[in-house]
């Protein structure tokens, strides 16, 4: 106990510093007035130049947002939010014509870099520092998006060559129309809960993915989300679908400045899967979480919803959370085909005076359906972190299985770790496991580290990174290492 | 005075639910470099705590004397650093850390040492050929090394994978708690073995034991005799003989 | 979920008439909180798996005092409690929530009296936060009033609630134990009724310093009858109380317990099993408040469910800040035994102390099919294999119960409703 006491009073004086993605970039902007009414949803959509069905969706969605009462049942508290106090649309402005990375500001590229994100093909091609033991590490295709609009897609020749679309969900609107209509909002409808009718009405990009029967995406492919404009909110909105027999991993970051004021974050996104496809969706969530006095911050509002509809197909989610002042977020898996497997694997930090409302749903349709879910939470500072799961059989989800483990861990005595699981069962040949546990890092643990020479905060890291293994194994390697560092980091600022 | 190490009037207690435990009452031993000693002594006598007030458990109070390690006053370095000084303390029970690759930790904490003493830090592969051909020496199976840290481990793998770790972060002087409990005849002398081969004028040990069976293959140059938080008797290797036949009561009934 | 949103007092509706006779200002208080919340339905969190529809505006009235002692006895019989092992024991009969004398036994080294004579409310309970408990509060006739003085042990004391219902009529017992330093009790409570009524009992258990409290439940209610019981209870240092429920009958039934460990070393065991069938809706809800460091909390909760019977679990572990070195077991686990049953549970933990050691687990499942085919092979026929793997199923659970006699009454209770030979 003193141990851990001392070690976290000592760094908990760096306070926040440790957030590194906090910096603002000064880059000329297209802002809507503030406000949110059918005339803001107008002007987004003429701004995309959009077809008429798809205002028409959007203005469904705004007039059953305003039905909709904001959900009260997650533990989370915060003061209530003036939607119409925050711009709806902000774009850097650019110059018309086809993206092509000389076309895009050298301010914005400059902060990509900044953030560690290539996105010079070349460079990458190139070959970044690898490390040990690898001896070739494949490239990443990424989508940059900086507050309502991409900025760039790379490598979009070599995976057009395979047949995978990949490219900002505006573009394919106009590109690839009939796909998008075809299964946007099928699995998040537009009037699903409060923050999905908002994303419905007001989402202004986000990512678009097909890939057909029986390709598998040749790279992993990827979306970096930026917000940087101020009174701003982001609403993005993905839309990945995946054929009978073709399959694709995509990874999803994000950050945002230090800003004194809580900026709203509210994304859809939605997930298809056809026969045999798999789809693997790794997030590491690196949002601004506030100061150390629990100043600013965002508020990370999202709906995540992946849909198995072919027999044998595979969802797998994988999120790594650190960031936000409140995440309420609840990747889930529609279990529809049969033999389709759900899988959640979740870390997520809380510090400070940071509030997580954070799971998964894997609603179970299909025989012999499956799912797992591993939950690793961990709290520290004056923070609040709540697992909520719903695992639900239906009576038709003969030979079901579902198997959940949900752990915490706290560090220090002013923070709250909760753990709420639902399990629904219709089904008699259905089974169902669920673990969970809390605890803290023992003083045995720490001493043991330390008496082969590790200083305490190495040691803290090191336990709290082998508490986390079962989680981050599943993320691919890349993001893995950045999410082990950023475990790190988001740690020392509380306990070490 | 040794130079090595010196305990002086060590005492120390615990607070054990709320009530304030005096377990070692002015421990007085010392242990010159080069040197393997052993300490046996009846159950409760203090053996573990000495090992853990030595290694910088924070549980324990010391409320009097002194311990000079290499000129340097043990009992003000934080537990890290005084593995970083040479002390290496061969747990009773070894910790689960589960999550932690055994490898990984052995090289974080190689390198950590290493850091600290101002050595070159291993890099991978170098660490892996270490690691591995000293694990072959101690028979153990190839896959400990990507196990968890002692998770799963059975008591005698776990004794295995202290004196692994000893091996290769090079003490100058190690405390083995009961390394021989829970080992059977073949692992015990594999054990030893790996601490005999240790053994150099840089090396000295302190070692805990309830048994003569682990001093037959690694014979200590002094043994001592501990009861009720002190050091009662000191002799010569052939004093393990003789407490095996007759137990400790001549010792205690003489301390008394 | 889509029912016509009513107004709170719409909930109210079968009590209207007895509550708006209500005069008494302490009673009316309770109301007070009542009218603005009415009865919960599911849109509340603590109500979500259960819904009070069953009760629907059929007036509930008060029962008459008089009772047939003749039917009394009779259900006495049924029970079980006038032969064998239980037959002996000092008890206190209580029918249509009436205290009923010519039917008990009273104990001889107990302080008793009755809430219809004390008025007492006590001060566990919250009608305030507590739907149901304030209902109670509002229309509480009678209930027994138990001292264990300090240091006595009071062996075995049998609390039996009959209703008998030629109408609908609904009561609201109110009973409080108190067990004093040092003392022992043994309750053991079995509630069985015939007709159409509500059971809506509170209870206020009180452990001192150093005391045992073991409690078990027994509720065979009518099948036409709903069982809503609220349990608060209140552990002092080194004290210990062991609940356990078993549920069998009843169309709708829910057995509530708030236990708050208040000093250290307190421990509380809050244990149960259900075996449901036909339509029936069983709900076992706990709350256990780690309200002070080292305390010990375990709950093992089995369901069995047969027809289109639904169990509900809702197992809620709170660490307060204050209460380092919590250490906090719960354990829920069903079996499912028809197509059309279902389970509902949502084991949660709430944990603000850092040094704690708390888990729970549930699992869901079918008979195991290994060991279904390991019996039958053995020669044991099907349907009696599944008999025994059922049983055996629930004796782990019944076995947990501290006091022996008052797990054969309750293992023979069982057998009355599910005889161990015949067909279900």
């Amino acid at each position: 106990m003193p141990a851990v006491t001392e070690t976290r009073e000592a760094v908990e004086k760096l306070g926040q510093s440790s957030y590194k993605w906090g910096f603002e970039t000064d880059i000329d902007m297209d802002l809507a007035p503030k406000g949110l009414n059918e005339d803001t949803i107008r002007l987004i959509s003429a701004r995309k130049e959009e077809p008429e069905w798809l205002l028409e969706w959007r203005l469904a969605a705004f007039s059953a947002w305003q039905q909709m009462e904001e959900p009260k049942w997650a533990k989370v508290a915060y003061p209530p939010i003036d939607y119409q106090d925050a711009h709806y649309y902000a774009a850097p402005r650019k110059k018309p014509g086809p993206k092509s990375l000389e076309e895009v500001d050298p301010e914005l590229l400059r902060t990509y870099e900044k953030l560690g994100i290539p996105l010079h093909e070349q460079a990458l091609l190139a070959g970044v520092e690898l490390p040990e033991g690898e001896t070739a590490r494949p490239p990443v295709a990424v989508d940059a998006v900086f507050d309502s609009v991409s900025v760039v897609t790379t490598f979009r020749k070599t995976l057009e060559e395979a047949g995978v679309i990949f490219c900002p969900i505006s573009e394919a609107v106009k590109e690839h129309p009939d796909l998008v209509r075809k299964y946007l909002g099928t699995v998040v409808p537009a009037g699903d809960n409060f923050y999905a009718a908002l994303n419905s009405a007001v989402f202004t990009d986000g990512s678009f993915v097909y890939v057909p029967k029986g390709v598998r995406c040749p790279m992993e492919l990827s979306t970096y989300f930026r917000i940087n404009a101020r009174n701003t909110g982001q609403f993005e909105r993905t839309l990945i679908v995946v054929e009978d027999g073709a399959s694709v991993s995509y990874l999803e970051g994000c950050t945002a400045p230090m800003r004194d004021e809580n900026q709203l974050h509210a994304a859809v996104v939605e997930l298809v899967a056809m026969e045999d496809a798999s789809i693997k969706y790794s997030t590491v969530q690196n949002w601004y979480p506030g100061d150390e006095n629990g100043r600013g911050g965002i508020y990370n509002f999202v709906t995540k919803r992946g849909a198995c509809r072919g027999a044998r197909s595979k969802i797998s989610w994988t999120q790594v959370e650190t960031g936000s002042a409140i995440t309420w977020k609840y990747p889930s898996c529609i279990l529809q085909g049969e033999g389709s497997v759900g899988e959640f694997y979740s870390v997520a930090v809380t510090n400070n005076h940071q509030q997580a409302d954070t799971g998964t749903k894997m609603i179970h349709i299909g025989r012999n359906t499956r799912s797992t879910i591993i939950a690793k939470t961990i709290s520290a500072g004056q923070s609040d972190s709540t697992y909520r799961g719903l695992v639900r059989v239906l009576p038709k989800a003969y030979g079901a299985r579902n198997f959940t483990q949900c752990d915490s861990l706290l560090i220090g005595d002013r923070c709250g770790a909760h753990t709420v699981p639902y399990i629904e069962n219709r089904n008699m040949g259905a089974r169902i496991e669920h673990e969970a546990t809390t605890s803290k890092i023992s003083e045995d643990q720490l001493f043991y580290c330390r008496q082969r020479g590790l200083s305490e905060e190495d040691a803290v890291g090191l336990i709290v990174n082998g508490f986390c293994r079962d989680v981050l194994k599943e993320l691919p390697m890349e993001f893995a290492v950045e999410a082990q560092k950023l475990l790190q980091i988001s740690l020392e600022g509380s306990v070490g | 005075m040794t130079q090595f190490l010196d305990i002086s009037g060590l005492c120390a207690r615990i607070d054990a639910d709320g009530q304030e435990k005096e377990i070692l009452r002015g421990v007085d031993l010392s242990i010159p470099p080069g040197e393997v000693h052993a300490i046996m002594g009846p159950n409760g006598s203090g053996k573990s705590t000495l090992s853990y007030v030595l290694a910088g458990r924070e549980d324990y109070e010391v409320t009097a004397g002194s311990v000079t390690f290499q000129g340097k006053d043990l009992l003000e370095m934080e537990p890290e650093e005084r593995a970083a000084a040479g002390l290496f303390l061969a747990f009773q029970s070894p910790i689960e850390l589960p999550g932690v690759n055994n490898a990984n930790f052995l090289r974080t904490a190689v390198n950590a040492v290493r850091r600290a003493r101002g050595q070159e830090e291993l890099d991978a592969v170098a660490f892996l050929k270490t690691a591995r051909e000293a694990a072959k020496a101690l028979s153990m199976a190839p896959d400990m090394l990507k196990r968890n840290v002692n998770v799963g481990f059975s008591g005698g793998e776990k004794k295995r994978n202290e004196v692994l770790q000893m091996t290769l972060l090079q003490p100058s002087f190690a405390i083995l708690d009961e390394t021989d409990s829970g080992l059977d005849v073949d692992a015990l002398r594999i054990v030893a073995e790996g601490v005999n081969r240790l053994r150099s004028p840089d090396f000295s040990a302190l070692v805990i034991t309830h048994h003569q069976r682990l001093l037959d293959y690694l014979v200590p140059d002094r043994i001592h005799v501990m009861a009720k938080g002190r050091i009662i008797h000191s002799g010569g290797p052939e004093l393990a003989k003789q407490i095996d036949s007759e137990g400790y009561t001549r010792f205690l009934a003489e301390a008394a | 979920m889509n029912a016509i949103i009513k107004q709170p007092s719409a909930t109210l509706v079968p009590f209207k008439a007895r509550l708006d006779a209500i005069t008494d200002p302490a009673r009316k208080a309770a109301l007070g909180a009542l009218h603005r919340s009415g009865l919960p339905d599911r849109r509340v969190e603590a109500w979500k798996y259960t819904s009070l529809r069953f009760l629907n505006e059929t007036p509930l009235v008060a029962p008459s005092e008089e009772f047939d002692a003749a039917q009394a006895r009779a259900e006495l019989d049924r029970l079980g409690l006038t032969a064998g092992e239980g037959a002996d024991l000092p008890r206190l009969v209580f029918v249509n929530g009436r205290y009923a004398p010519d039917l008990s036994v009273p104990p001889q080294n107990v302080g008793l009296s009755f809430f219809g004579k004390t008025e007492a409310f006590g001060t566990l309970s919250s009608p305030d936060r507590d739907a149901l408990t304030a209902l109670n509060a509002a229309l509480a006739t009678d209930g027994a009033e138990i001292t264990v003085a300090a240091g006595v042990d009071a062996g075995r004391v049998l609390l039996v609630s009959l209703g008998l219902a030629d109408e609908p009529v609904s009561f609201h017992p109110r009973h409080s134990v108190t067990v004093e330093e040092g003392a022992r009790l043994s309750l053991i409570c079995v509630q069985g009724g015939q007709g159409r009524y509500l059971h809506n009992p509170v209870m206020e258990l009180s452990v001192a310093a150093n005391a045992t409290l073991n409690h078990v439940t027994v509720q065979t209610e009518s099948d036409d009858a709903a069982c809503l019981a609220t349990l608060y209870a209140q552990i002092e240092e080194r004290g210990s109380y062991d609940s356990f429920v078993l549920g069998l009958g009843a169309a709708l039934s829910r057995h509530e317990v708030h236990a708050r460990l208040n000093a250290p070393h307190a421990e509380v065991h809050v244990n149960g099993a259900q075996r449901l069938l036909g339509r029936q809706v069983g709900d076992v809800t706990s709350v256990i408040t780690h309200a002070a460091p080292d305390c010990r909390s375990r709950q093992t909760v089995r369901n069995v469910l047969d027809g289109q019977s639904r169990g509900v679990f809702q197992g809620k572990v709170l660490v307060e800040r204050i209460a380092q070195k919590t250490d906090g077991y719960q354990m829920n686990q069903a079996l499912l035994l028809s197509e059309q049953a279902e389970i509902d549970a949502k084991p949660e933990l709430e944990i603000y102390a850092d040094d704690v050691k708390c888990s729970h687990g549930a699992t869901v499942g079918a008979l195991d099919d290994e060991q279904m085919f390991y019996l039958r092979s053995r020669g044991v026929p099907e349907a009696e294999a599944r008999q025994i793997l059922i049983h055996a199923f629930l004796a782990e659970a019944l076995a947990l119960i501290p006091d022996a006699m008052a797990q054969t009454l309750a293992a023979h209770i069982m057998e009355i409703r599910f005889p161990v030979t015949g067909e279900e």
